[in-house]
């Protein structure tokens, strides 16, 4: 058979999917054994037990200063900055979205204005951000809302134009208002589409957290990535970067979850990632 | 023929960004009547169908329904079934078929709730009868097969009782028997209402058995050098019920004509 007609079978597909983190830690290993062979005290490829006792000294012992669970402190905290960034850029993704992809008059006014705000690099804004709003939450939870919500917008806006014209002439006939139009159906339909733009958008909102904490903070994250690099301690960033790595993905995986079980009819049809 | 008619379109043209596609259309309609509309593809079929739909502007031309020009948008007066989308692929069948009603009586959500969502659903109980969905009625529309998609589509277009119901080749994607099943449904629903028709279809066959009047969509003028210089107009406005042959086989010869330039 071509390969593209075979399939993997469960306990295939799981193996196939765990081979390349395998592969990646056993690379390491090797590569962390031999540096320390050379100097024990090497800082650079910590092995992967002073790794696994560093990020439980973060997870478990209270810190001496702060009293606090380090590793929790700065998952709270940045999580709520994430979450409260991408909700602010979300809901301008609906509101705008959805009026610009609808209605004709809002779309001419608007959507040149969007393309053009969009290619700002957000970065460059930060420092505005900082001078106008202070080095407090409000300035990152901008950032990452500034950064993410005209592509999440355009791709909203994007998603109601792409509904078929029959179903909106349909609807009209059925003697729906605009309104009605907009509850009944825009929404309805771009809700999946929505949930995509999100999970396309929080990664460079994660990118937009861990600049902004790294830059101005004293607590989440990126702060602390960026505080230990001082002390080149490798054994807590490594596990850090994991650590980010393996937050985005459950998020990711929630929200498709999400759109699953709450979209049945969207995903009738394909396959999606 | 007593009193005006129903649908009266006088000296209708219609072209996009100068290239005419219909020209010199008039026609009266009277209420009741099962319009079936014929044509070599491309000839402007479906335009037509937009203009009495109000989803296009005639360029120019009048067109009077019930004696008042035709309204600016699409409105509950006039149903539509297309070939595609016709449905909401969201929603399930029964939500297909209480939706309109859920707009009248729900103006700002457009959503109704408990008891009151529950009338609805027994109000729509004997239309899903009738289009035999009432087994499929919590199923979404790609879950249905294409003959119950289009049941559906039709039972939804009729629910506001427009007195104008516009099929863009309803079945031009089903099965020969499936067809038929739904000439059977579509002739029933148009006799219990009062109702007029237009319904564009390829199958000349079709469109002798279901409708009253045939209209066949033609260009008259012939430009060989540009075949988009001239528009088409309806060549053939013929009672099906005593048609010759030799129109039949004109009718047939003009709806299987390659039209120039595509072939
Ligand atoms: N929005 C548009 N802009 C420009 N040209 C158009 C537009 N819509 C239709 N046309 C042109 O008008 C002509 C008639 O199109 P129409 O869809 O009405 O044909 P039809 O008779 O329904 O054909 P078919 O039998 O293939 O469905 C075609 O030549 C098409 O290219
Ligand atoms: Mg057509």
């Amino acid at each position: 058979m071509r390969i593209i007609n075979r399939r993997p079978g469960r306990l295939t597909a799981l193996a196939l999917g765990g081979a390349p983190f395998v592969a990646l830690i056993l690379t390491y290993a090797v590569a962390s054994h031999y540096r320390r062979l050379e100097n024990p005290s090497d800082k650079l490829l910590p092995s992967l037990e002073s790794m696994g006792s560093a990020f439980w000294r973060m997870a478990f012992e209270p810190d001496r200063r702060s009293g606090e669970l380090v590793l929790w402190a700065d998952t709270y905290d940045s999580l709520w900055r994430l979450g409260v960034g991408i909700g602010v850029s979300t809901l301008f993704a609906l509101v705008l979205g959805i009026a610009i992809g609808f209605i004709p008059h809002v779309r001419r006014s608007l959507a040149p204005f969007l393309a053009t705000f969009s290619l700002i690099p957000p970065i460059t804004i930060l420092p505005i951000l900082f001078i106008v709003f202070g080095l407090g939450e409000v300035s990152k939870i901008a950032l990452i809302a500034i950064g993410t919500a005209p592509v999440m917008i355009r791709s909203t806006a994007q998603a109601v134009i792409d509904i078929p014209r029959e179903m909106v002439i349909k609807a009209e006939t059925l003697g729906a208002s605009v309104w009605q139009m907009i509850t009944r159906l825009v929404l309805p339909q771009v809700l999946p589409r929505l949930i995509t733009a999100i999970r396309l958008g929080l990664v460079p909102a994660w990118i937009f957290l861990i600049s902004a904490e790294a830059i101005a903070s004293t607590s989440g994250l990126g702060y602390r990535i960026f505080l230990v690099r001082r002390y080149l301690a490798m054994d807590v960033i490594l596990p850090y970067v994991a650590w980010i790595a393996l937050l985005a993905f459950v998020i990711d995986r929630l929200l498709l979850v999400l759109s699953k079980r709450a979209f049945v009819w969207h995903h009738l049809e394909g396959d999606s990632l | 023929m007593t009193g005006a008619p129903l649908l009266s379109v006088q000296g209708l043209f219609k072209d996009y960004a100068g290239a005419p596609v219909l020209e010199h259309v008039s026609i009266e309609v009277d209420e009741g009547a099962f319009c079936t509309i014929v044509g070599a593809s491309g000839c402007g079929k479906s335009t037509f169908l937009r203009i009495l739909l109000s989803q296009e502007r005639p360029s120019r031309g009048e067109i009077l329904l019930n004696g008042a020009p035709l309204p600016d948008e699409p409105t509950p007066d006039r149903g539509i079934v297309f070939q595609r989308y016709s449905v909401f692929p969201h929603l399930t069948v029964s939500e297909n078929l209480i939706l309109a009603r859920e707009f009248e009586e729900a103006p700002l959500t457009g959503r109704l709730y408990g008891p009151a969502r529950a009338r609805l659903r027994n109000e729509i109980e004997g239309l899903l009868e009738r289009i035999g969905l009432s087994a499929a009625a919590n199923r979404f529309p790609a879950q249905l097969s294409g003959g119950m998609q289009q049941r559906l589509a039709i039972a939804q277009a009729l629910v506001k009782r427009p007195r104008v119901l516009l099929l863009d080749e309803p079945f031009g994607a089903l099965d020969p028997g499936i067809r038929l099943d739904m000439h059977e449904l579509l002739l029933g629903l148009w006799r219990e209402r009062t109702m007029t028709v237009f319904m564009v279809t390829h199958d000349i066959r079709e469109a002798f058995k279901l409708g009253t009047r045939l209209l066949v969509f033609d260009k008259v003028r012939h430009d060989p050098q540009e075949p988009s210089a001239y528009g088409a107009t309806i060549t053939y406005d013929l009672p099906t019920g005593e048609i010759a042959p030799e129109d039949l086989r004109k009718a047939e010869a003009i709806v299987n004509r390659v039209p120039p330039g595509t072939a």
